[in-house]
């Protein structure tokens, strides 16, 4: 364990077991998580369902570990969606400057002026229930924080006496662009990315509680609190389950970010 | 005050360009709510009917018109669902949502400050461990889950607090908690790193020289000058709890805005879903328009442009 730095180890070991869950478990895992028995109703957990039954009897366990996958699928994609189209149109920006630069920023703007959640909330309302509206309306979300870093990066470093050094000895743009400023910008933009997973695994599963994400039978930890909520006097565990789930990776992801950020502060 | 009209006006274009995302949202997003609303098995003659009502056969440059020229008056429109004027629905929730938004930014700086001053004053100390590990939990559980879990001991085990619904103080309470948690963990640690820069500044150590104890020189001194990022952050934070409303309202019950958005939702109430967004999001950008405010009052270095 790094003794000055726990955090990143914490961390790392919750976001380790969470990506493990949710890549080898559905593998490794041979109950269904969508097969329904009435006889197991809000079974309590016990040896053979080690986290109990939902009211259809489905092994809560298995759900729980199908909804990692699509978690962590879904805010990993809708990160590196909107760091690509947030990158390049803020880097892009920054880049070309003067009124260019002006407009597009005006738009950014505009957009945050807009609450994020609620943007998500009304996108995924009108382009309906599915994986792929559910990430589109999470990155229209996203996008713009992305932007606006890499482009206030950009501006600072361009100004840096060895990007101006590497420009002075004829770098072409591509260049300097691939070989010092991408460099420099992945540190502070790998600490945004890592905090920004956490934002958005709470994001989808309050889209999803809200009955505007997965959709049930798909097992989704948002889904399966709001399924749960009816059952909370006589099976409180339904609530506990995905509960803990989303704040154990949630959690897992800022103290990731933390550690990342004290890393990258200590070396600079 | 000239400045406060300046900014005002300046607020014009922002108010514009979000009324103008939440038309094309609801507008240019594909998917048609007639058919939508209708379901598939309807007559082409009520379809044709129903459009017409809604003014949605108009060419789009025109419903862009109508739906500006109506918004300056103060109308939204009518209801689907509930057959009576949007802005008047509005009228009726909007109080609900404001007061639990309230309650909960007040439950988030009473926690906030205790923990992040504690965290500050001791930092790297037992204190700041336990404070800051109780803010990157207080971070990390999600409202959905704090909601229900604080119902569980609060309502159910130890009856002390209504479970759902809107009346007086003890139903605010539990929502509230919900709503103000997360807020509070991110003031804490935002304090708690503001306070610890503070500390070694030069004035500080005059301020002990001069006989101040360690806490009252924090408390009258430092405190004041840590305050300026914590009060930019409740301001971008608070839009942000308007709109974290809208799930503690589905669990607790509450009136407010956030149910009447998730009824049209599931109605299908497209003239309603568009004036509760709107709502919201103009209630978002008037926050962050007082936040400026604030900040220059709390930091006179601070000038407006």
């Amino acid at each position: 364990m790094n003794r000055r730095n726990p955090s990143l180890t914490i961390g790392a070991a919750l976001v380790a077991i969470l990506t493990l869950s949710a890549i080898i478990g559905p593998l490794a895992l041979s109950t269904d998580p969508l097969a329904i028995d009435l006889g197991r109703a809000l079974a309590a957990p016990s040896r053979s369902h080690w986290l109990g039954c939902d009211a259809l009897g489905r092994d809560l366990f298995a759900r729980i570990i199908w909804g990692a996958r699509l978690s962590l699928g879904v805010s990993t994609t809708v990160v590196a969606i909107s760091l690509a189209v947030g990158g390049l149109i803020g880097g892009a920006a920054a880049l070309a400057g003067g009124w260019v630069d002006g407009l597009v920023m005006r738009g950014v703007d505009i957009v945050m002026a807009f609450p994020g959640f609620l943007l998500a909330i009304a996108l995924a309302a009108i382009l309906g229930p599915g994986l792929v509206d559910l990430v589109i309306a999470l990155t229209a979300m996203g996008w713009t924080g992305y932007a606006r870093l890499v482009r206030g990066e950009v501006l600072s470093l361009r100004e840096r006496e060895y990007v101006e050094g590497a420009r002075a000895l004829g770098a072409r743009p591509a260049r300097l662009l691939l070989q010092h400023i991408v460099p420099a910008l992945a540190g502070p933009v790998t600490v945004q990315a890592t905090f920004g997973i956490g934002g958005i695994i709470i994001a989808e599963a309050a889209l999803s509680f809200l009955g505007l994400g997965a959709r049930p039978p798909t097992p989704s930890w948002g889904n399966m609190l709001d399924a749960g909520r009816t059952f909370i006097l006589v099976a409180p565990h339904l609530t506990t389950a995905p509960g803990v789930a989303i704040g154990l990776s949630v959690l897992g992801f800022n103290l990731l970010g933390d550690g990342l950020a004290q890393l990258i502060g200590r070396r600079r | 005050m000239r400045r406060l009209l300046r900014r005002l006006a300046a607020l014009v274009p922002v108010a514009l360009g979000v009324a103008t995302l939440t038309f094309a949202l609801i507008h240019l997003v594909p998917g048609d709510p007639v058919s939508a609303m209708l379901g598939d098995y309807t007559a082409p003659a009520d379809v044709a009917r129903m459009r017409r009502d809604l003014k949605l056969d108009l060419p789009l440059w025109k419903q862009y018109g109508d739906f500006l020229s109506g918004l300056a008056h103060g109308d939204l429109g009518q209801s689907i669902s509930q057959h009576e004027p949007v802005a008047q629905l509005i009228r009726e929730h909007y109080p609900a949502t404001l007061e639990l938004a309230a309650a909960g930014l007040a439950v988030a700086i009473i926690i906030a400050f205790p923990l992040g001053i504690i965290a500050g004053a001791d930092a790297g100390g037992p204190g700041d461990l336990a404070a800051m590990g109780f803010a990157i939990l207080g971070i990390s559980v999600p409202h959905i889950y704090l909601g229900p879990l604080l119902m569980i001991v609060f309502s159910l085990d130890l009856g002390w607090l209504p479970l759902t619904g809107r009346g007086g103080l003890a139903h605010l309470v539990l929502p509230a908690v919900t709503m103000g948690t997360a807020l509070a963990a991110i003031l804490a640690r935002m304090l708690r790193q503001s306070l610890v820069q503070e500390i070694g500044a030069d004035y500080m150590r005059t301020a002990r020289s001069m006989g101040l104890s360690e806490s009252a020189a924090l408390i009258r001194h430092g405190l004041r000058n840590a305050l300026t990022p914590v009060i930019t952050l409740i301001g971008l934070e608070a839009g942000a709890l308007l709109t974290g409303s809208i799930v503690t309202e589905m669990i607790f019950s509450w009136p407010g805005l956030g149910r009447l958005l998730m009824t049209a939702i599931n109605n299908r109430d497209y003239p309603l879903v568009e004036g509760c967004v709107l709502t919201f999001a103009l209630s978002y950008v008037f926050v962050n328009l007082i936040t400026d405010f604030v900040y220059s009052a709390v930091d006179p270095r601070i000038r407006l442009g």
